[in-house]
């Protein structure tokens, strides 16, 4: 299926995770957060979040800065 | 989902705030109503640096009554390109005192409490529990965590904002109506991954274009107007000039505001919660560590090193270090640069201030080169020791 990563076309595998689209935008988990077409889908829920056709996902990394 | 007002109003306004604040009395939504809750209510700003500027000088114009000013810090010439409540004849002085004077120029109504301390566990609980709401303008992940922490046990709302470079982000945490900070982000980052804005920089405006959505939450909560950031995330783009909301939900799993929650007071130790430098690195630095003035003798001695400075390009525009060769962190972690690295001289790395170089120091070290050393206190420590003359940053 296709989706829109972080703005970016990519392929996935039919039935990907929310989990699975992480691990291809970023090699570390933690201090990230994942909106899928504009929700944020809590940690806990990433592997069960089943992907769709078109999903926009947007990986969001936490900053420290103020 | 709007709320009802935060804070009650107070008994009335005088002659005086009537005249200040009549271009907020005449927006039917704020109103006389809306102006005494302002003056009603008690808000503390965590940090006077980037966001704590803007935050602390539009609440203060706003006739927010009683603010409060938490932080340790003094006022250094690197802070001026954004944190605008300091000036330059504040160099040096503390942040918390610097920010009050410049609160009570911009406006005498309001009741400043000076906080010249850093927060910890010790005292967080004690000092938000004076407070209606606090904005956090902090500029660090276990000062972040704490402050979550401590607003959700205590069911006070917050308003957060943080910023990098060109891109911030904002909400309002509130456990009793919406998600906490952990509900976000249930971890921080590992240590070393996303550098501090000392590390990789910070448009100073962009402080403004966040702290201002800060205050305008803060606002919106204390006089119930609007529909507050509660459950809602704000990613702004400076590059792109793009604001973005996100819808973020209370997660049933959060540690802390869940449904078996198993996070139930302050944590001991946030700084080792956040661990501001990872295991593998605290392990490599040990008996691995020479300061500035060993260096500067391994250098005047003619021993044959090879000093790697591991920062960004752009730091290493700013000062160097005589004789370092740049190769940056990543470049390090990755494996890609490892090949430049001389098998027969004494390799000695350099960050800033201490921690990336240690980062590296632990993936030098594990590829083989098992005398590699790294400098403590980077390149501050150099000009501090050795060559006052160049340039800090």
């Amino acid at each position: 299926m296709n989706v829109l990563l972080n703005g970016s076309a990519h392929v996935l595998p039919d039935g990907a995770t929310v989990a699975e689209a992480v691990a291809v935008a970023t090699d570390r988990a933690r201090g990230v957060a994942v909106a899928v077409n504009g929700e944020v889908v809590p940690r806990t829920g990433w592997p069960d979040a089943v992907l769709r056709d078109g999903d926009q996902i947007e990986v969001l990394t936490a900053a420290q800065g103020g | 989902m709007s709320l009802p007002p935060l804070v009650a109003p107070a008994a009335e306004l005088t002659v005086d705030e009537i005249r200040r604040y009549s271009r907020h009395l005449i927006i039917p939504d704020v109103g006389v109503d809306g102006q005494k809750r302002l003056k009603n209510a008690k808000v503390l700003c965590v940090g006077a640096g980037g966001l704590g500027s803007p935050a602390l000088m539009y609440l203060a114009a706003a006739g927010v009554g009683t603010l409060g000013i938490v932080d340790f810090d003094t006022v250094d010439e690197s802070n001026l390109q954004r944190q605008i409540i300091h000036g330059q004849s504040d160099i040096g002085r503390p942040k918390a005192e610097s920010a009050a004077a410049s609160v009570r120029e911009i406006n005498p109504y309001v009741n400043v409490v000076i906080h010249n301390t850093a927060l910890d566990r010790d005292n967080v609980k004690e000092i938000f529990s004076q407070y209606d709401l606090i904005v956090d303008g902090t500029d660090n992940f276990a000062t972040r965590y704490m402050v979550n922490d401590a607003a959700v046990l205590l069911g006070k709302p917050y308003v957060w904002g943080s910023i990098y470079r060109f891109d911030g982000q904002a909400s309002v945490f509130w456990a009793e109506h919406g998600p906490c900070y952990r509900c976000l982000y249930p971890e921080p980052p590992p240590p070393g991954m996303v550098p501090s804005c000392a590390e990789g920089g910070v448009l100073g405006v962009l402080c403004a274009s966040i702290g201002s959505i800060q205050v305008t939450e803060a606002i919106k909560l204390i006089t119930g107007i609007g529909e507050p950031l509660v459950g809602g995330l704000t990613v702004y783009d400076a590059l792109e000039m793009t604001y973005r909301k996100i819808k973020v939900r209370k997660d049933p799993a959060c540690a802390l505001c869940g449904e078996n929650p198993t996070v139930t007071d302050l944590l001991e130790d946030y700084e080792d919660f956040c661990g501001a430098v990872s295991p593998e690195a605290e392990e490599a630095a040990v008996d691995s560590t020479i300061t500035a003035r060993e260096l500067k003798d391994w250098q005047d001695s003619g021993k044959s090193i090879f000093l790697v400075d591991v920062r960004e390009p752009a730091e290493y525009e700013i000062v160097r270090i005589p004789g370092a060769t740049l190769i940056p962190k990543g470049d390090i972690l990755s494996g890609e640069a490892l090949a430049r690295l001389p098998q027969d001289r004494q390799i000695v790395l350099h960050c800033k201030s201490g921690v990336r170089s240690a980062e590296a120091l632990a993936a030098v070290k594990a590829a083989g080169f098992k005398d590699a050393v790294h400098v403590q206190g980077g390149v501050l420590s150099w000009i501090k020791q050795i060559d006052p003359s160049l340039p800090a940053y």
